[in-house]
């Protein structure tokens, strides 16, 4: 993870694509979410949506595996460099989550990520405090989640610059 | 004929929605598949991160609420899903080998103003470990199928805003 002091605001990642398989999707649901809308392809069928689609769980999990391997991947690559790595600390939560369309089988989701805002924790002294929203499209430019969470990281020095 | 329908909730209404034990391999299996960082895989690792030991991911805690809901609440209603999530707030760290119970309260029911089959129930769950203290709390608008939609009785039902 970058120190908080290098994030800066309107900066975003593009955390790459997911397929969602019925495999994968039937999986995930019998764990976490069994409605028969998310287990069977018939009662999907006869459901209002018409067709399996995705707990909307999954896609947000799918989303933080996805983000967590760029973060692993950048680190990797500072570490090659002789850098130093930041903490990414955990998170209060996150709001306005929403499952704008339904995830079908098939479907591909193509995540991003954005900061829309930084600050400097008051609980916490030597962490900062991100709030990103994260979003995914599918294969037709469909929007199809997005969501707004707040995260700890690691700052550089304990104590802000001097004005 | 499923057992609750959208009319069948009012705001002010507490459900029990049972209790789950989750351990360390459920832990650290959730965290392998979707949020591997060290604080949620190993205990050795996490003793040097924020939360100083082993912790649950935040979105295990939401999917194993999301379970318990399904299996102690939804199951046998006229449940349609849900458009999203207003909050979720983690409020304290679920550590291995933690039973945690959910408690439901209706905040507020309305009907739909486009789609008149179904209307809407605002849950907050909460998440509450062995020592009382509360874990998380979520905000959620799902959606519920009509009884009187299933009737017919209503074709021009009123819609609130």
């Amino acid at each position: 993870m970058k120190f908080f002091e290098d994030i800066r605001v309107g900066e975003s990642d593009e955390l790459g694509r997911h397929v969602f398989t019925a495999e994968e999707i039937k999986s995930f649901a019998a764990r976490f979410d069994p409605q028969p809308f998310h287990l069977d392809e018939d009662a999907a069928a006869r459901s209002h949506f018409g067709r399996l689609c995705a707990s909307g769980w999954q896609t947000a999990c799918v989303l933080m595996r996805l983000l967590i391997d760029l973060r692993r991947r950048e680190d990797d690559a500072r570490r090659a460099r002789g850098e130093a790595v930041a903490q990414l600390g955990p998170s209060p939560g996150f709001r306005e989550l929403q499952w704008l369309k339904p995830v079908y089988v098939g479907d591909t989701v193509a995540y991003r990520t954005e900061v829309v805002e930084a600050r400097r924790s008051n609980s916490r002294p030597g962490w900062g405090v991100i709030t990103v929203r994260n979003s995914g499209v599918n294969q037709n430019g469909e929007a199809v989640i997005s969501f707004v969470s707040t995260a700890f990281v690691e700052c550089r020095s304990a104590t802000p610059p001097s004005e | 004929m499923p057992r609750l329908h959208w009319e069948d909730f009012s705001s002010g209404q507490i459900f029990d929605c049972g209790s789950r034990l989750v351990s360390r391999e459920e832990i650290v299996g959730f965290a392998a598949e979707f949020d591997p960082q060290p604080m949620h895989l190993d205990e050795q690792a996490a003793r040097a991160t924020f939360p100083g030991g082993l912790i649950a991911s935040g979105w295990h805690t939401c999917c194993a609420l999301m379970r318990m809901l399904s299996d102690n609440l939804l199951a046998d209603t006229s449940f349609m899903g849900a458009p999203g999530v207003e909050e979720v707030r983690w409020l304290a760290p679920l550590r291995p080998g933690e039973r945690i119970n959910a408690r439901g309260t209706v905040l507020e029911t309305r009907t739909s103003r486009n789609r008149p089959g179904l209307g809407f129930v605002k849950f907050r769950f909460e998440l509450i470990n062995g020592s009382g203290r509360t874990l998380m709390t979520l905000v959620v608008h799902s959606m519920f199928g009509r009884l009187a939609a299933r009737a017919g009785a209503e074709p021009h039902t009123q819609s609130q805003p």
